[in-house]
This record gives C-alpha cells, sequence and structure tokens, in this order.
C-alpha cells in the first residue's frame, strides 16, 4: 500500500512517527518527575498523609508512562544509523558526544536511581529515597537539555567547520551547545512538559471531584495543577514569542510558513488568525485578517516591512500548510489554557475552587491538550525547517541511508501496528489508574486492596475496587 | 601510536558493550527462560528479581549506540543500515519486553504480557547474536557508505551465533536466578544451568571453529604476536572457568556459577577483539578510518572520564540495595 513512495519519504515518514510517538512520553515524564519530588518533600516536610498517598498513585502511572518513554526513545537512538546514515556520518562528530552526554548525564542517572524510587523507600530510608526521587527529576531536564542543544544545532549551527570528507568538525563546544535557538527552545520545551503534565493531574483530580468533592486527595491536586497552569501558561505565552523572534532572526522562511505570508509587505504585514492555504495559487483563502498586527508583534512596529516567502527560492521553501495550521493549533491551545488558568484563579479567589463541575469539566476536555500542542509545536519546528537537517547546509535528501524503500516500507508497518498495540494497551492501562480515586491501595488490577493495613475503611476502598475475575492467585 | 583517543575510544566502547552484555545479558535470560517458570508465583519472582535493575542494564546498549555515534559516526552509519533488519528487529522485540515489566501488572490476564516478556527477550537475544555473526563475517562497503543488500546478513553463521547469545543468555538468566532465589526455583535453576552451561561451552567452541573459515586474516591474528600469546592463554582461562562453573554447581554455592558464566562471555568478547583488531567494520575499516575528529573525541572523553566512574558507583550502589535473595511478598505493585 506504500509503494509508489520514495526511501526518503518513508524514511521521513518514519521518523516523523517515531519520535512523534516518542515525545508524547517526555513531555509527560519530565512534568511527573518533578512533580513526584515536590510531593515526596511536601509528605517529607509537612507529614500530611494526602502526599503520601498522591506520591504513590502518580508514582505507578510514572512507571508506566516512563517505561514506554525508554522504549520508544531507545528506537530513536538508533534510527538516526538506520535511516540517516549520511546525516550521521557527516554531523556526527557534533550531535554525536552531545549525545552522549545525554546517554552519560541524564539516562543512567534516571535509570539507576528509578529503581530506588519505585521500590526502594523501605530499603534505604526517607533521606535517600528522597535524594534518588529527585535524581530521577533531575534525570529528565537533563536529558531534555541535551537533546534539545542536538536538535537546536541542527535548526542553528554554529561552531563548526567543514572537513574535506564533508563532515561538520567541533570548533567550539561552547558555541556549539548554546547555539543561537538552544536558550529559547529549552525554556519552552520544559515549561511545556510542566503545563502537559498539570493539565494532565488536574484533569484526573477534576474527574474524582465531580465524582465526590470532598474528596482529599482529588482536591490537593487539582488545586496544585491549577496553580501551576494559571502561573506557567503566560509565562509559556511570553516564552514562545520571543521563541518566535528568535525564529525570525535566524529561519525567517519558517515564519513565513508560519504567519501564511506568501508576499512581501513593504509597509506593514496583517496577522492572519485563520484562512485555508491555497498552496497551488500561492495565497491564503478566506483569511481573517488584523491589518499590520504581524509587523507589530514581530518587528515592534506597525509599518514596518516584512519579507514574504516570494523573496525565498522555490526550493528552499518549507511546506506551507502543515506548518500553517500546526503553528495555529498550538497557539489556539495556548490561549485556551490561559483561559482555564484565569477561570480557576477567579473561582480561586471567590473560595468555590472546589464546588465548580463546570470548571471541572473544563479542566477535563483540556487533559490531553497539552500532548496537542506539544505536538504540533514539534511540527511547526521540524516541517519548518525543511528542506534541511541541518539548516542551511545538509539537504533532508541528501541525509538519506543507502536503504531500499521495501526495507523502509516493512519497518514502517511494524512499527506503526507495533506502536499502536503496545502504546494503545498502556494508554488504557494508565486511564484505568487514573479513573480510581487516589486512596485506592493497589493500582494494579489483579491485586485487591490490602485490608490489612486497616487505615483504610473498607466502603471506601469498594467503590473503587474492580474485582478480579481471571487471576485469584 | 597506540594510546591515541580513537584507541582510547574504542576501548571504551568495548567496554560498553561488555558491560551491555553481561548486564541485560541475565535480564534478557530472564525473559528467555519465562515459559519455564512453574506457576504465576515463580514468573513474578523471576520478574521481581530484575524489575528494579532493567532498565539501568539496558542503558548500556544506548551507550553503546549512541557512544559509537559520537566517536565512530562513519562506522556507525555503515554498520546500522548494513545490519537494518536485525537492529529495527531487535528494537520491536525491546520494545515489548520493555513494557511488560509494568503491563504485566495492570491486567488480569497476564498471559499476553508473560508471551511478549518472552518473545521481546527471545527475539532480542537472537537480533544481537546474528548482528554479530554478521559483523563477523564483515560488511561490504564502497566509498563511506554500506554497499550490500539488505539481507546480506542472514547466513547460517550469523543464525549460529544467534543461537549461541540466546542459550548464552539462558544460562546467565538462570545462574542469576540460583543467586536471587531458594527453594523449589533454585533447584529448577540449577538443573537447567548444567544443560544450558555445556550447550554453552560446546557453542562456543564451534563459533570459534568457524571464525577464521569467515576471514581467513582472523587466523593470522591468532598466531602473530601479541596475537599468540593470547591464544594460549584464553583456552586456558576457559578451561578455569569451566572448572569453576562445574565446581559451583556442584557444591550448590549460589555466587560462583554465575561469575563463572559471566566469565565465559567475558574471555569470547576479548576473543572477537583480539580478532577484528585493528579494524572497527571488519574487514576494511580501521579504527583510525572511523574516528570523528580529534575535537569531538577529546570533548566526550572528558564527559566518560568524569562521568563512567559516577556511574558504575551508583550501578554498584542500586545492586547493592537491592541485593540478597528476593522476598516473594514485596514488589510495589
Ligand atoms: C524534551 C525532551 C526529549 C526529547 C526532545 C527527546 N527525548 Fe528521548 N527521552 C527524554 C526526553 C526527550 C526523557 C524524559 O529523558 C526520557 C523519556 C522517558 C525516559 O525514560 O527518559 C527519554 C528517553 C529516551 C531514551 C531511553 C533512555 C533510557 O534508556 O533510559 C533514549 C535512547 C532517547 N530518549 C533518545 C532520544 C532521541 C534519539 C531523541 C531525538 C530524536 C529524543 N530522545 C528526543
Ligand atoms: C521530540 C520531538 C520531535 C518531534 C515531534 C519531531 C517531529 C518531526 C517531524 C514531524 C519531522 C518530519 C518533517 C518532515 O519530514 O516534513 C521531523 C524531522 C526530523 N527531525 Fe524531528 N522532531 C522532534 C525532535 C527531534 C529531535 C530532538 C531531533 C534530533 C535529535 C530531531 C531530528 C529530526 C531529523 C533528523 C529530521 C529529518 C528527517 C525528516 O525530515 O523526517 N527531531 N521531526
Ligand atoms: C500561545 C502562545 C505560544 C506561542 C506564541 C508559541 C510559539 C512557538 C514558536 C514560534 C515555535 C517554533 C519555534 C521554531 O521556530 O522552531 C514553537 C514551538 C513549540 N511550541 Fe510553542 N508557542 C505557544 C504555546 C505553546 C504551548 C501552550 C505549548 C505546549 C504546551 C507549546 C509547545 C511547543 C513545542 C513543544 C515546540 C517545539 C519545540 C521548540 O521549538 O521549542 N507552545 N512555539
Amino acid at each position: 500500500m506504500l509503494d509508489g513512495f520514495s526511501a526518503e519519504t518513508l524514511a521521513r515518514a518514519q521518523f516523523a512517527f517515531t519520535v512523534s510517538f516518542h515525545i508524547i512520553f517526555p513531555a509527560f515524564s519530565i512534568g511527573l518527575a518533578s512533580f513526584l519530588a515536590v510531593l515526596n518533600a511536601l509528605w517529607l516536610r509537612t507529614g500530611d498523609r494526602s502526599y503520601l498517598t498522591l506520591f504513590d498513585y502518580w508514582k505507578k502511572i510514572f512507571a508506566v508512562a516512563f517505561g514506554m518513554g525508554v522504549v520508544s526513545g531507545i528506537v530513536m537512538s538508533y534510527q538516526f544509523g538506520t535511516n540517516w546514515s549520511v546525516f550521521s556520518d557527516r554531523a556526527g562528530p557534533v550531535i554525536g558526544p552531545l549525545m552522549a552526554y545525554e546517554v552519560l548525564s541524564a539516562f543512567f542517572l534516571e535509570a539507576g536511581f528509578l529503581g530506588i524510587m519505585l521500590f526502594g523507600r523501605e530499603r534505604v530510608g526517607d533521606g535517600l529515597h528522597m535524594f534518588a526521587t529527585a535524581m530521577v527529576a533531575f534525570g529528565t531536564l537533563m536529558s531534555a537539555t541535551w537533546i534539545l542543544s542536538v536538535n537546536s544545532w541542527m535548526q542553528t549551527p554554529a561552531g563548526f567547520s567543514i572537513a574535506a570528507n564533508g563532515q561538520f568538525v567541533p570548533e567550539d563546544w561552547w558555541a556549539i551547545i548554546f547555539n543561537p535557538s538552544f536558550p529559547y527552545r529549552l525554556v519552552h520545551m520544559v515549561l511545556a512538559a510542566f503545563l502537559t503534565t498539570s493539565l494532565v493531574v488536574g484533569a484526573v483530580g477534576a474527574w474524582h471531584l465531580l465524582r465526590d468533592r470532598t474528596d482529599p486527595e482529588a482536591r490537593r491536586m487539582f488545586s496544585m495543577a491549577m496553580w501551576m497552569a494559571a502561573i506557567v501558561t503566560p509565562i509559556q505565552i511570553f516564552a514562545g514569542d520571543a521563541h518566535g523572534l528568535n525564529t525570525l532572526e535566524h529561519q525567517p522562511a519558517k515564519v513565513m510558513a508560519m504567519e501564511g505570508h506568501y508576499d512581501s509587505h513593504p509597509d506593514g504585514a496583517p496577522l492572519i488568525l485563520f484562512g485555508i492555504p491555497n498552496t497551488a495559487e500561492r495565497r491564503i483563502d478566506y483569511a481573517i485578517e488584523v491589518p499590520k498586527l504581524s509587523s507589530l508583534i514581530l518587528k515592534h512596529d506597525l509599518n514596518a516591512p516584512l519579507a514574504g516567502l516570494d523573496s525565498v527560492p522555490q526550493d528552499e521553501q518549507p511546506p506551507v500548510a502543515i506548518v500553517f495550521y500546526s503553528f495555529r493549533v498550538m497557539v489556539g491551545l495556548g490561549f485556551a489554557m490561559l483561559a482555564l488558568g484565569v477561570g480557576s484563579l477567579w473561582l480561586r479567589v471567590r473560595g468555590r475552587l472546589y464546588d465548580a463541575p463546570w470548571l471541572h469539566r473544563a479542566a477535563i476536555l483540556m487533559g490531553p491538550t497539552g500532548f496537542v500542542a506539544v505536538l504540533a509545536g514539534w511540527i511547526t519546528t521540524e516541517v519548518g525547517r525543511q528542506p534541511y537537517t541541518v539548516y542551511g547546509l545538509l539537504r533532508t535528501g541528501d541525509s538519506l541511508a543507502p536503504v531500499a524503500a521495501p526495507a523502509v516500507v516493512t519497518s514502517l508497518i511494524a512499527f506503526i501496528l507495533v506502536y499502536f498495540c503496545v502504546f494503545g494497551a498502556g494508554t488504557i492501562y494508565i486511564l484505568r489508574m487514573m479513573n480510581k480515586r487516589p486512596a485506592t491501595p493497589r493500582l494494579g488490577l489483579r491485586d485487591g486492596p490490602i485490608r490489612t493495613a486497616g487505615i483504610t475503611p473498607a466502603p471506601q476502598v469498594e467503590r473503587d475496587f474492580i474485582p478480579d475475575q481471571g487471576a485469584s492467585k | 601510536m597506540i594510546f591515541d583517543l580513537a584507541f582510547i575510544w574504542a576501548g571504551l566502547i568495548a567496554f560498553a558493550v561488555l558491560t551491555y552484555v553481561i548486564l541485560d545479558g541475565f535480564d534478557l535470560g530472564i525473559g528467555i527462560l519465562f515459559p519455564f517458570g512453574r506457576s504465576d508465583q515463580d514468573r513474578d519472582l523471576m520478574m521481581n528479581s530484575v524489575a528494579p535493575v532493567w532498565d539501568g542494564n539496558e542503558t548500556w546498549l544506548v551507550l553503546g549506540g549512541g557512544g559509537l555515534f559520537a566517536v565512530f559516526p562513519l562506522a556507525y552509519a555503515i554498520v546500522m543500515p548494513a545490519l537494518y533488519m536485525p537492529i529495527t528487529l531487535m528494537l520491536l522485540a525491546l520494545v515489548f519486553r520493555g513494557v511488560s515489566f509494568e503491563y504485566r501488572w495492570r491486567v488480569s490476564n497476564k498471559r499476553v504480557w508473560d508471551a511478549a516478556f518472552f518473545g521481546g527477550s527471545l527475539i532480542a537475544a537472537l537480533c544481537q547474536g546474528i548482528a554479530l555473526g554478521a559483523l563477523v563475517q564483515g560488511i561490504r562497503i564502497e566509498g563511506r557508505a554500506y554497499a550490500g543488500g539488505w539481507f546480506d546478513w542472514l547466513t547460517p553463521f550469523s543464525v549460529l551465533t544467534g543461537v549461541a547469545v540466546v542459550i548464552g543468555y539462558a544460562l546467565l538468566g538462570a545462574t542469576w536466578l540460583v543467586l536471587k532465589t531458594e527453594g523449589r526455583i533454585q533447584m529448577q535453576m540449577r538443573g537447567y544451568s548444567w544443560w544450558l552451561g555445556a550447550a554453552t561451552l560446546g557453542l562456543i567452541g564451534i563459533v570459534s571453529l568457524l571464525t577464521p573459515f569467515q576471514d581467513p586474516i582472523y587466523l593470522q591474528r591468532w598466531f602473530n604476536m601479541p596475537g599468540s600469546l593470547f591464544s594460549v592463554l584464553v583456552p586456558l582461562i576457559m578451561l578455569g572457568l569451566s572448572w569453576s562453573f562445574l565446581r559451583g554447581l556442584n557444591d550448590q554455592k549460589d555466587l560462583q556459577p554465575f561469575l563463572s558464566a559471566l566469565g565465559f562471555f567475558v574471555v569470547s568478547f576479548v576473543g572477537i577483539g583480539i580478532s577484528f583488531y585493528p579494524m572497527m567494520v571488519p574487514p576494511t575499516l580501521t579504527i583510525q578510518q572511523a574516528a570523528a575528529p580529534e575535537s569531538s573525541l577529546a570533548f566526550a572523553l572528558v564527559g566518560a572520564a568524569i562521568l563512567l566512574p559516577i556511574i558504575l558507583a551508583y550501578t554498584v550502589y542500586a545492586y547493592w540495595v537491592f541485593r540478597g535473595k528476593i522476598d516473594p511478598s514485596q514488589g510495589y505493585h
């Protein structure tokens, strides 16, 4: 069914597919790891059991999400070689060491302390357990730092020379790591991960509040999540704006595609809110636009001239439609998140945070939108820098491995089948765990609740306990 | 010069791969032995014996691949397309296997994820062995790229090395369980260890005999200095290890069979190193040719020199935390 496509298109599809699946898990586990560290610290400091309950609850969900992140990530680290070997050969000397640092400083840290965080509280005591939990959180942030440095270098390469054999040779590591777009991308992505997580936590809290608005753990997590949403969203919008200005400086063609500016505007460019890109005619149909606003945002001057895609050679232009839409999805969701945050603040001030079912319904609705915004953001970034893998220097078409199309088709289909089955199942398990109230002592289906502990009144447990038919061991 | 950066790095990559093989080897082995667990409880126990450490073990695979990418990008760019199918299959198998550690506890019918754990471990081990065999046979290169077809890796020899690795990992798994469990399971695994040990040694022997036929240069390397020193040493060490392995099983020791089985792997690995040296990708790409520019090697080495000892320290610590026989009632699920 996929013949007729070139090995290049197929390899791109495969990379886009596997990395899009992968990024979903980090977006969640980066935020959740930090959330867990905070919960554990609060429990140790205040002695309030609801923090411990929440820690144990989210810990199990984290374990599943993290597992999926690891296995999809291992695939990524080999994809460069299998599908993009020319790219690997040429860019390897620059980005390879950064990725090696990621493995050494981040992956091992996460992996080494994960076991202790999940299984070791009794064995090592509270202090070391807290340390392990903090190390896992720190590891996820380190990992984001390195990989975003790699990605940013591909977008805005710096600090290198090109050798006779075509390899990029590192000249100045500082300039490579702190390349021009890296700080913006790092801040924007880490905030995105925190936002994504807080929206998920908020949705789960809201779900349980709708069932029982006195549930103490549900109240606690909902409140924490809404604080995050209210504080982080405005910062994120601000960061995104700064990121856009940086992109205008280094990758103007990408911004033209994001804005839908096919034509240059010598005296003030309009901001196109919505519209349908017409690739054949090279214009935006049915555009709803605000005159001169784009110049104001991008140049801080209503009448500043703004170049359009007509100033860029055809074979250096990114595909406009995908970038145009995905950018609007991200920004639209950003403002929806802002509305949620502001709404929660308003109700909080009036003391009705836990008694407003419409807010809870809205929070549930917003639960998955962080993931959508993250994906939309990456699609904007990555499609917008086409047709290059190393911006301006190495074309995607020249990066390809000498692999035969049939090999790529076969593996692509295999990846699609396996990912949908495996990660689909994982998502169902996570949703099932989220559906149980936080005080449920054991979230695994086949383990019934333990009553021996005595602190959980049986009726409270009963309601959420899904009896296990199969394995009554 | 022998001690330049490229050679140090070749040594470090070899170290990472070896560490991967001996660490993930036993937990893949647990997966391969999974269907032989006699009850759900037994299988729970088998899986729990590696649950806290498997992720760390697998990270060495990422270091092997990522490290190769960083310091020998050309080798990475040639080997990955050459081994496209086995590598992709291995990755998919690792997906199944990795998630079953969690999924298995989240369903009432565990059979699906039991099978995924077994199948994933088996196929991953098989593919690793096949990849090794294909590498020993040599990879066809033109210019800076792989020049063969996409089924070149599949030969009787590579299938043989695949089977050898599966059996060898199963041996590591069985002896690990001898170390970590007691009672009925331990007896069962001790029984398996006898057979698996014999089979592993037999297969190592056959593969060693066949290796020179893949490329006569391998034979030369063994019979020239300094290789010929090893030609005497390696069989002697192997004999000593076999003796210690058998004694350990016979005297019902817990740790000795596991350590001896690890020894089989270390010695075989050193043997492969001797055959390859000074090639990075046989038959034609040398370590020097494959190496990244000096600035990459030096920068990455600083990180490795500082971080590897720390990693080893906390890895040892993590194993120490979870030392001793595992308690059947534990786990966090
Ligand atoms: C912004 C964050 C981010 C981005 C853009 C990526 N990753 Fe990732 N990755 C993580 C953040 C992360 C993480 C949070 O550190 C993960 C997620 C779950 C986990 O286990 O660690 C992870 C896991 C993870 C693993 C498994 C590590 C282990 O064994 O513990 C590998 C090999 C990779 N990633 C490799 C990649 C590659 C090659 C990427 C680019 C194409 C990539 N990641 C993009
Ligand atoms: C993790 C979030 C990411 C997502 C969702 C993502 C998404 C995408 C998408 C959709 C494409 C396809 C563009 C096209 O072909 O039109 C692409 C291309 C690419 N990305 Fe990313 N990307 C991500 C991160 C990264 C990172 C961190 C790296 C580098 C380490 C990277 C390296 C590449 C490369 C090499 C290509 C070119 C191959 C291609 O065109 O498909 N990406 N990415
Ligand atoms: C509403 C205001 C927002 C603006 C103005 C904005 C702006 C941008 C811009 C300009 C880019 C492209 C960067 C490039 O040129 O490569 C981008 C990328 C991205 N955005 Fe946003 N964004 C906003 C909201 C969000 C939200 C709410 C999320 C997620 C929760 C998000 C997640 C991402 C991600 C993951 C990327 C790709 C990584 C990167 O390049 O940083 N953004 N954003």
